[in-house]
């Protein structure tokens, strides 16, 4: 396929998951900002959303003042930040019109839909808690039949696999940039006896990457710290967790490898990464520090991003 | 002017009787089921993203065309005759542009005065002498037709550049055959379908012989900013090719690459829908970044086909078009069976002299303008324009072409005050491979939705139509 193609599918796939991650983070944030003081402390929780969606420096370079009104406003609709969930369905429908052909009716009707959407009920943003909680899910629920029509209309060739990397790429960082903020309330065993203001915090991760339910299920316990950084960091079985995501990565990788007849720097590179993970335990992490640790899968990840680019799509 | 004739309701007011159904259908059919209908069509449109982009018009940068859910019908006995006349002109046209660029035959027979030619614009001296595979010049051609009564189909205009607008003759059609079942089970309308297979068979049977028995075709765009990006992406799609853009080409030893995900892959065919000027910017304009470099040496070098060729502008100039039933009968010595509307060349004195006098009755056209911009309407123009027409008309007699105003048939269409009859034209799409001239039954019909007016253009507020074709 045309590599122009297969970047605009790669990046399609990557906007439309990361406009998704920024409605999780602000959903979360008005959850646990909704609390009393006394449950969650004097943290502003705003602040933290802004830097789990990496968009802090730009933010205080438009508005003072952290406060919700401000966020949300640059989070979800503000023009000016290219990572605001109105410009990331704006790219996203732009690089839909691009690659329409490679595209099954039913992604290209949903991006659609979602884009008129966004002009037609929310051009002027919202107003109140209530319409902002709509707002959240309209666009949750675009990512949900975008990633389902995907996964049911798409023909299993390159171009499905060049979408699924750019869905798991994005999603591996959005992961780990959770994970690099919040690291310091997510302590090791013998360290930490979680308080109630911890607990809201916990929840809050869980619920950004919508793994509070899969917890539970996963460890039939209640929350432990430790427990929620192996959830997010080494679980094979949750489909957020950076192990997941690398275990998609290697797949995807694999079958463009096939298919092509060759591999490649991309290949060899996903394939270290799952390696790394697969053999390490949540004990050397914390040992190591969970800070370096995320920090340098973060770089891992997006240096995997450039090999993708390099090798294929341009 | 005389009384437009109407394509239902012909002189007299009688029912015509292609319309017999859809007449007794519109009288069962109460008016808010139908305005129901049209929004619906509306919608799916909308949904589908089949928009266009209107040029200074920064507002509405993706707009609709309106779409009429009232059918244009025409007669199978009708539709004989265009296609012999379509298929006839369309010849003439391809062995015009060969012998242009070749012997020129017609230029010493003394048809066709030379300046017209050499002095136009259009003309693209890197084609002379250079032979393109099959000797095909304009594989896909839409050629505008007007009717002005009963008996005649007029030919408005040939587009033999990148002529646009099939995409809604089948997406019409689609639509109107989810919203109207009922109406289609009434009549047997030809099918418009299999017009994406004839397209890639005709685009494949013209690939160059340097090409592999399994030739690769791909579509060319300007990008998603053009007017007409749909259509180019909507085709791409029916045809199974790559919808390619300047940047995904690269020319390496006169051989033409797309770059792939697997690494660089031969074209052999391109259907560009880029002009000429923007196709090679070391040919053509240097600062296009919508072309290929080298795109016109391996053209040269016989390794790829360019649909439609470069250079058939000369072919449907608009000071050319008043040559075309000359043309006609010089390279096949038949008789067009589709007549011109008659055309005063403002570049002849006598005729400019003629046009001056009667402005206000006549059409005034630039040569080279399109998409109805840069003309004169005289009948609708106040005094004023005419004026200011005047003058430029004086200055640059040349640049214009003058016809009569034409009472163009109309056909009922739904307005803010119930059904009421709009003048029409017909953009049917001819198709030229390497052995056969083919035109699928059907082509866009186009409506001036104001109350009177002739411009049908969809810049300019005109809608479309399905366009059926009875099968018998």
């Amino acid at each position: 396929m045309l590599s122009r193609t297969a970047e605009n599918l790669y990046w399609l796939a990557r906007y439309v998951e990361r406009a998704e991650y920024i409605a999780r983070t602000i959903d979360a944030t008005l959850r646990v900002t909704a609390l009393p003081t006394a449950y969650i402390g004097k943290t502003n929780e705003w602040e933290s959303a802004l830097l789990t969606a990496g968009v802090s420096a730009s933010f205080y370079e438009a508005y003072p003042e952290a406060t919700e009104q401000n966020v949300v406003e640059y989070l979800a609709f503000s023009p000016s930040n290219s990572s605001s969930i109105k410009n990331c369905i704006e790219a996203a429908r732009l690089n839909s019109r691009s690659v329409r052909t490679a595209l099954t009716s039913e992604m290209w009707d949903t991006i659609n839909s979602a884009w008129i959407e966004l002009q037609e009920v929310w051009g002027k943003g919202t107003s109140s808690r209530e319409e902002l909680a709509r707002f959240l899910r309209f666009v949750q629920e675009t990512s949900l039949r975008f990633d389902g029509s995907a996964y049911r209309t798409m023909l299993r060739n390159d171009a499905y696999w060049f979408s699924r990397l750019g869905l798991h790429l994005e999603r591996a960082d959005n992961t780990a940039r959770i994970l690099d903020v919040k690291y310091h309330v997510l302590l090791p065993e013998e360290e930490h006896v979680g308080g109630p203001l911890d607990y809201y915090q916990w929840t809050s991760i869980l619920r950004s990457v919508s793994a509070l339910t899969a917890y539970h299920w996963v460890y039939r316990e209640t929350l432990k710290p430790w427990l929620i950084a192996d959830l997010l960091i080494l679980n094979d079985t949750l489909p957020r967790s950076l192990a997941s995501c690398y275990s998609n990565l290697v797949r995807n990788l694999d079958q463009i490898g096939v298919a092509y007849g060759r591999q490649g720097a991309a290949q060899r590179h996903a394939r270290g990464v799952r390696n790394r993970l697969e053999h390490s335990h949540m004990d050397d992490i914390f040992q190591h520090g969970v800070h370096e640790f995320i920090q340098e899968f973060i770089a891992d990840n997006s240096r995997l991003g450039e090999v993708i680019t390099k090798q294929y799509l341009i | 002017m005389a009384v437009a004739f109407d394509e239902m309701n012909g002189p007299g007011g009688d029912l015509r009787p292609a319309y017999r159904e859809l007449s007794r259908w519109l009288k069962e059919t109460p008016p808010d089921a139908l305005e129901y209908r049209r929004q619906e069509a509306e919608l799916l449109f909308r949904r589908i993203g089949i928009t266009f982009a209107v040029y200074g018009d920064a507002e509405a940068q993706e707009r609709l065309i309106p779409f009429d859910v009232i059918p244009r019908i025409i007669s199978a006995k009708e539709w004989a005759v265009l296609e012999k006349g379509l298929k006839q002109r369309v010849r003439a046209l391809n062995m015009f542009l060969r012998d242009i660029y070749h012997g020129r035959d017609i230029l010493r027979a003394n048809i066709i005065p030379d300046d017209l030619i050499f002095q136009n614009p259009v003309f693209r001296p890197e084609m002379n002498g250079q032979s393109v595979p099959h000797d095909v010049y304009v594989h896909i051609a839409g050629i505008d037709i007007v009717r002005v009564d009963a008996d005649n189909f007029i030919v408005l205009e040939d587009n033999a550049r990148t002529p646009s607008g099939v995409s809604y003759m089948l997406e019409n059609r689609e639509i109107m055959m989810r919203l109207f079942p009922d109406l289609f089970a009434r009549h047997r309308v030809a099918p418009v379908e299999r017009y994406p297979d004839e397209l890639l068979s005709a685009l494949r049977s013209v690939a160059p012989l340097s090409a592999s028995a399994e030739p690769t075709v791909a579509l060319m765009t300007p990008g998603v900013y053009n007017s007409a990006y749909y259509e180019h992406s909507f085709l791409a799609d029916k045809l199974g090719i790559e919808l390619v853009e300047g940047r995904d080409l690269i020319v390496k030893n006169d051989e033409v690459f797309m770059r792939t995900t697997e690494g660089l892959k031969r074209v052999d065919v391109i259907y560009r829908r880029v002009d000429d000027d923007f196709l090679d910017p070391l040919t053509f304009r240097s600062d296009s970044a919508l072309g290929v470099p080298g795109l016109m040496s391996a053209y040269a070098a016989g390794n790829i086909t360019l649909a439609n060729a470069v250079g058939t502008g000369i072919g449907d100039d608009k000071a050319i078009y008043s040559y075309m039933p000359e043309v006609v009968k010089f390279y096949l010595g038949e008789e067009p069976i589709l007549k011109n509307v008659p055309t005063w060349r403002c570049r002849e004195p006598k005729d400019l002299a003629y046009v001056l006098d009667n402005l206000s009755e006549l059409v005034v056209k630039e040569v080279h303008g399109s998409g109805g911009y840069g003309m004169l309407i005289g009948p609708a123009a106040t005094k004023a324009t005419i004026e200011a027409f005047r003058d430029k008309l004086k200055r640059e007699p040349e640049g214009f072409i003058a016809q009569p105003t034409l009472a163009l048939s109309t056909c009922p269409t739904c307005t803010a005050s119930g059904l009421a009859p709009r003048h029409v034209d017909l953009r049917p799409f001819v198709l030229t491979g390497s052995k056969h001239v083919t035109i699928v039954p059907g082509g866009l019909t186009r409506v001036a939705l104001k109350e009177g007016s002739l411009v049908v253009n969809s810049s300019q507020g005109g809608g479309t139509k399905d366009t059926w074709i009875l099968d018998e």
